[in-house]
């Protein structure tokens, strides 16, 4: 029987590119276990979320996008579930991306430097 | 997304949206940020295929243990402290000279992260989701194996409720090693079916 010889197959147990190639992707993983631990959805709900991101047109052959598709699910199952409607979720967002702006380099980002915030 | 480095911060608009659900959840109380990052911490750190190495080494020295773990894989795994979180049920597939294992999962991304961690890029990309199936062989010989002809490949398609590992055949020249040894042999490719079990002499032993 030949033996593998490839890149992959090579790697050692345990050794591989990192999980998570940005913090965000990370959040968005654990997030969703979390709200799964918490019995806000069933895993198989989760999995038709995602299934249905992942099976969208466009989706990148290297796989690099994957944790878009993760968000874009997360997104709208929480939707679904009336947990975090997409209209204020789009306006957060853009809260921490003025509060980003307003937050000097070096400094970690508060969503109270959002110079629009309502207090 | 900017990479101007000139002026203040920016977040990218993944970044953002994830910060964004972060504090709706957690405004409602349905998620700590403290227990987000202990989950992270774990998945990036604790589980992981040396998990499941343990299973399979288990397997090959243990016939007890191997009968077990073909019937009823998900109690075998549970009882070495690995379970799982989503409440699937787990079944191991063995690797004989008749007959090679492979696993996917079409429908998105299913995978036995108690046992394995984490799947590899490659996993969740398009491509081996979908041609894992249609041409198996094929994809085994990019990852660099080639089966003999006469060996079957059964293609398992992994899904929320069940996950699969792959028990690859124990190589020879291995009769005496400790549990611990033999789990050195088998990384996490063998365990999803992309690749054998390592040969005796690929592995570097400590001085």
């Amino acid at each position: 029987m030949s033996r593998p010889n490839g890149t992959a197959a090579d790697l050692p147990a345990g050794v591989d590119a990192p999980v998570f190639a940005e913090p965000w992707q990370a959040e968005a993983f654990a997030m969703t276990v979390a709200l799964h631990d918490r019995g806000l959805f069933s895993w198989g709900e989760w999995a038709a979320a995602l299934s249905a991101e992942v099976k969208k047109p466009g989706a990148a052959a290297d796989g690099h996008d994957y944790y878009e598709h993760w968000l874009a699910a997360l997104e709208s199952l929480l939707a679904s579930k009336g947990l975090a409607a997409k209209p204020d979720v789009d306006a957060m967002a853009r809260a921490w991306e003025r509060a980003a702006h307003a937050t000097p380099h070096g400094k970690p980002i508060l969503l109270e430097n959002d110079p629009h915030a309502a207090r | 997304m900017s990479h101007d480095h000139d002026h203040d911060n920016e977040l990218d608009p993944f970044a953002a949206r994830v910060r964004a659900l972060e504090t709706i959840l957690t405004r409602k109380g349905l998620i700590e940020p403290a227990a987000i990052d202990v989950i992270v911490d774990t998945y990036e750190t604790k589980i992981g295929p040396r998990n499941g190495a343990k299973v399979v080494a288990k397997a090959w020295s243990d016939p007890d243990y191997a009968d077990w773990l073909k019937r009823d894989a998900t109690a075998a795994i549970e009882s070495l402290s690995y379970t799982g979180r989503q409440g699937e049920h787990m079944q191991a597939v063995f690797n004989t000279e008749e007959t090679h294992n492979l696993v996917v999962c079409t429908l998105c991304s299913c995978y036995p992260w108690s046992v394995l961690g984490l799947p590899p890029v490659w996993y969740k990309a398009p491509p081996y989701r979908s041609r894992a199936v249609i041409d198996p062989r094929g994809v085994l010989e990019e990852f660099g194996l080639t089966l003999p002809a006469s060996t079957k490949i059964r293609v398992w398609d992994s899904t929320a409720e069940l996950r699969y590992l792959v028990v690859s055949m124990r190589p020879a020249g291995t009769e005496g090693w400790s549990e611990e040894r033999l789990a050195e042999l088998v990384s996490r490719d063998a365990m999803i079916g992309t690749a054998l079990a390592r040969e005796p002499q690929q592995t570097r032993r400590p001085a």
